[in-house]
């Protein structure tokens, strides 16, 4: 019978677990308490004659959950992945005799930790099942890319020349966006010296010419509705017409806007027709044709003056805050334009810090200097434009005097803004009380304009219509870890939507994204999740009888994976689904669960627990550790032979988020003295792998105090944490420290 | 202002640059400069300059002709080569302020007070008189720098080094009567002359 639970526990007596644990008792006790069918040790589980054991009792149908009492769960994955049964793992090397002293003193509560970690792999392994995926969607290898700019068209390029074909939707009536206003680009091939061709017009060509790609131009998306590898999609033109499109995944490369010139009142942009942005000088630049350089009243250009960082890297009101990265190697490339027509035209380019990002960056920086481009480091105060000339005030910032220069035109090197959509989690700014009338109105006037933009992509989800926000509107996604992920699972952000970046950034962006976007319609197919628990064939599910349509587990998912039916019950969307498990957490009824990792499966083994008597002084601390960072950290931690207490028992979760505080409640009834939860840093700069659930573990954690004085315990008893993966010595030391005010504050009286 | 002077500020009608370019030894490096400072921190001499070498280059962008050439800076520099290298642009540092130097000197326009320009100076005609440096002469005539009374007090202050070199007879007094030359001191002058009418044609080439 297929269904029939067949626990098999294997123990590993390999690195010195055979010399430092009885493993004949723990034989017995997965036997005995974990009620396994049967269990074996083996003096080298991991090596191929170990394996081939385990691997012949699953194929004479002997067992169907494999518990394994070896290393960490982190370690021998590969040796220990078996398919179509569960696989437990009790951690009795990195979790046992690494992290205890091998002394008679020790040997006793070394041996009941080796215990309670096979009694706990047990009780995992009877609640979980093999996961089977979903099958909700077919492979679709469409590939939506929004926006027909420099990335979007890379995006779909590179799409199809993977055999995925791809559909561009583009708002104007041409493709090429911002790049097609260039003259030229910044060198991008040794020996990086002169501006070299946009390529866009080959890239038009190569779109246009591809069967693959398919382009509705003067398009918009009206509604994307569905998950990864079955996205339905509404691209509707000017005119109304609208085509249904049925998609695996969507790229979103909706590029930038300029920033807005005219809020730099310093530098006479409203008005003088002389002060232009850079994207207007790439016009003149083009209309010059490679000859001399005109200004808009026809005036031969003489002399030129480009400022740096206008109206960005300042923190004045309504200036960008960051810097845009672009603007200076596009100000060295514009004053070659002035140059290499005339080296006798002057060219001054005032800046603070010159940055010059990529391969060839400082090489460029260089050939501008040889070509007779003048670099300033100043800061340019206001523009004079009451004459038809200009005088460019500045204060040189090397010889530390206030200076004037006429030029015949002054160029801004403005930042971009991505052209985001919506923030579905805007929030007008929390404002004190006593905050004047003013700041409350800039707050949210601020927050209008976060959410009074058109909208991109139009989802059809319950938690709005576009791609979250991280900082000044660009689109979420993890600088260091993931940087392609959006919140939104099979959407993903390319090009200067993402952050500020050039087209050669763009392109390696956009074909990330396109990489992302395959990976997406591949896993869709198979029901696998996304990045970071990639591969993961399980997926939530609720029971409805128990369900009271809170509604909290559609507010929570950090992915917006959840719907709501008409009725108001969550709808899974399972390809949406990171499985991070935060629904499970969120849940106050306790009706979700996924097939191998649930309420059950941590409680049973917070349960499974041998709770000594209060005079045997042995307390017990649950340690409930992210298994992105904290568990790894306390492996490495054991890796290093730091030792901690032996009374700690640490239970991985797949995020913080996902702790339900029920397994508190019930652990703190059934005795344990101390509860420590170890999850990510969160906040602005997170590092949880699923962006919001250490901050809403962080959150609900700190409503624990009720539940603890309902119990009479001391607040003590619960302790949470931000914790990094290199937090080594930390994460053993807070369990040190629970152990320490255990000690003081004495043993719960909740051991029956 | 010296007539060559005024010849260069009309030619290159203020672009210093240019000029510093044209007639400065390695002075098309000058553009070069990214104001990092490096010369500036490393320069032993650092702290008894008016401008460190970095203000120098971006003063000469910025046009300051006078202010540059006039400057005692350029005249401080003790060729130690720290600047050299350190300097991440690979720029001649130690090269371009003496180039500095000999150009404000050849206009005119040099700092007239400058002990190192005055000593410099006396150094080349002590050498140009007999092809070998009379250390004698070049000694009186150092400590006469500042004036007769300065000297004597010079002199006095020092006679004990001075008689000490002669018992180790490292100096001779009758070498004040002319001293000994070089062996073919007419074939070195025209080498001398022919090198400054080629340094002259390049000069006037330029303008």
């Amino acid at each position: 019978m297929a269904d029939e639970i067949l626990m098999g526990a294997y123990i590993c007596k390999g690195c010195g677990i055979g010399d430092r644990l009885d493993c004949g008792q723990l034989e017995t006790t997965a036997t005995r308490d974990g009620k396994a069918k049967f269990a074996k040790s083996h003096d080298f589980l991991c090596s191929a004659d170990g394996v081939a054991m385990i691997q012949a009792d699953i194929d004479s149908g002997e067992t169907n959950h494999v518990i394994i009492g070896a290393c960490s769960r982190r370690a021998k994955v590969e040796a220990f992945s078996f398919q179509n049964v569960t696989v437990s793992r009790a951690n009795l090397r990195e979790g046992v005799i690494w992290v205890r002293p091998d002394n008679d003193e020790a040997n006793e509560t070394t041996q009941e930790m080796a215990d309670d970690y096979i009694r706990m792999a047990c009780a995992e392994s009877k609640f979980q099942q093999v996961p089977k995926g979903s099958g909700e969607q077919p492979l679709n290898k469409n590939i939506l890319v929004v926006g027909g700019g420099f990335s979007g068209m890379t995006a779909a390029i590179e799409a199809s020349a993977a055999g995925y074909p791809a559909t561009i939707v583009e708002k104007s009536g041409a493709l090429g966006g911002v790049m097609a206003q260039l003259n030229k680009r910044v060198a991008t091939k040794s020996p990086y010296a002169d501006p070299e061709d946009t390529t866009v017009a080959d890239l038009i060509a190569a779109v246009e010419a591809d069967p693959n790609i398919t382009v509705h131009l003067n398009s918009k998306v009206t509604k994307t509705a569905g998950a990864p590898g079955r996205f339905d999609v509404d691209i509707s033109t000017e005119s109304g017409a609208t085509t249904n499109v049925s998609m695996g995944a969507i790229v979103q490369a909706s590029g930038m806007k300029q920033f807005d010139a005219n809020k730099l009142t310093e530098f006479a942009y409203d008005k003088s027709d002389n002060v232009i942005t850079q994207l207007e000088l790439e016009a003149l630049a083009k209309e010059a044709n490679g000859g001399p350089i005109k200004r808009k009243d026809g005036k031969e250009v003489q002399s030129v003056v480009f400022v740096q960082c206008a109206g960005q890297r300042s923190d004045k009101e309504g200036h960008l805050p960051y810097c845009s990265g672009f603007c200076c190697t596009a100000s060295i490339k514009q004053a070659m334009y002035f140059k290499d027509a005339n080296p006798d035209v002057d060219t001054v380019i005032m800046y603070d810090d010159l940055r010059t990002p990529g391969a060839g960056g400082e090489d460029f920086y260089r050939s501008g200097q040889k070509k007779g481009v003048i670099f300033t480091k100043s800061s340019v105060s206001t523009i004079d434009a009451s004459g038809s000339d200009l005088t460019v005030n500045f204060h040189d910032k090397i010889l530390n005097e206030d200076q004037s220069m006429p030029a015949d035109l002054v160029v801004l090197a403005t930042g971009q803004e991505p052209n985001s959509g919506p923030d579905p989690y805007a929030v007008p700014m929390e404002m004190d009380d006593d905050a004047s009338e003013e700041d409350k109105q800039a707050a949210t006037d601020a927050h209008e304009v976060a959410i009074n933009v058109e909208s991109i992509l139009n989802l059809d989800y319950r938690q709005g219509t576009d791609l979250p926000h991280l900082k000044h509107g660009f689109t979420d996604s993890h600088f260091i870890c993931f940087p392609y992920e959006t919140r939104r699972t099979g959407i993903y952000s390319a090009g200067p939507v993402r952050r500020p970046m050039d087209s050669q950034q763009a392109a390696i962006d956009a074909t990330g994204a396109a990489m992302k976007a395959i990976l997406e319609v591949e896993n869709a197919a198979k029901g696998a999740a996304a990045h970071p628990r990639s591969g993961d064939l399980s997926f939530p599910s609720f029971r409805m009888e128990g369900c009271t349509q809170c509604k909290r587990c559609t507010v929570e998912c950090p992915f917006g994976a959840i719907n709501e039916d008409e009725k108001g019950y969550p709808q899974y969307n399972e390809s949406r689904c990171r499985r991070c498990g935060t629904c499970m957490g969120a849940c106050p009824v306790r009706v979700i669960s996924f097939e191998n990792y649930s309420v059950d499966s941590v409680g049973q083994q917070i349960k499974n627990v041998d709770i000594p008597e209060e005079f045997d002084e042995k307390p017990r601390i649950l340690v409930l550790a992210c298994e992105n960072d904290a568990y790894p950290a306390l492996d490495m931690a054991a890796q290093n032979r730091l030792q901690y207490s032996a009374f700690a028992r640490v239970v991985p979760v797949r995020c913080l988020g996902s702790v339900n505080t029920i397994w508190l409640t019930d652990a703190l009834n059934s005795g344990y003295d101390g509860i420590i939860l170890m999850g990510c840093q969160k906040g602005d700069d997170y590092q949880c792998h699923f962006v919001k659930g250490s901050e809403l573990a962080h959150t609900r954690m700190s409503k624990i105090a009720d539940t603890l004085q309902t119990l009479n315990l001391e607040e003590e008893r619960v302790a949470t944490y931000e914790v990094a993966i290199t937090d080594v010595e930390r994460t053993a030391q807070l369990i040190e420290d629970m152990a320490e005010s255990i000690e003081k504050i004495g043993m719960s009286p909740f051991k029956f | 202002m010296s007539n060559l002077n005024n010849q260069m500020v009309n030619k290159y009608r203020n672009d210093f640059l240019k000029e510093v370019e044209a007639n400065v030894e390695e002075g098309d490096w000058v553009k070069m400069c990214m104001q990092c400072g490096v010369c500036a921190g490393s320069c032993p001499m650092g702290p008894y300059w008016d401008h460190p070498p970095q203000e120098i280059f971006m003063m000469i962008r910025a046009g300051k002709r006078e202010e540059v050439l006039s400057s005692t800076s350029m005249w401080m520099c003790t060729s130690c080569y720290n600047c050299i290298a350190r300097c991440p642009r690979e720029l001649p540092i130690t090269h371009i302020m003496h180039g500095l130097a000999h150009y404000g000197k050849r206009l005119g326009i040099a700092p007239k007070n400058q002990p190192t320009l005055k000593f410099s100076q006396k150094f080349w005609d002590n050498l140009m008189t007999n092809g070998r440096v009379n250390e004698l002469k070049l000694g009186i005539a150092l400590y006469f720098i500042d004036g007769f009374v300065q000297g004597i007090k010079n002199a006095l202050a020092a006679s004990g080094i001075g008689l000490g070199m002669f018992k180790a007879k490292r100096l001779d007094p009758m070498e004040i009567l002319g001293g000994h030359s070089v062996k073919d001191k007419s074939g070195l002058k025209a080498m001398i002359k022919k090198a400054q009418e080629i340094e002259e044609a390049r000069i006037s080439g330029n303008q």
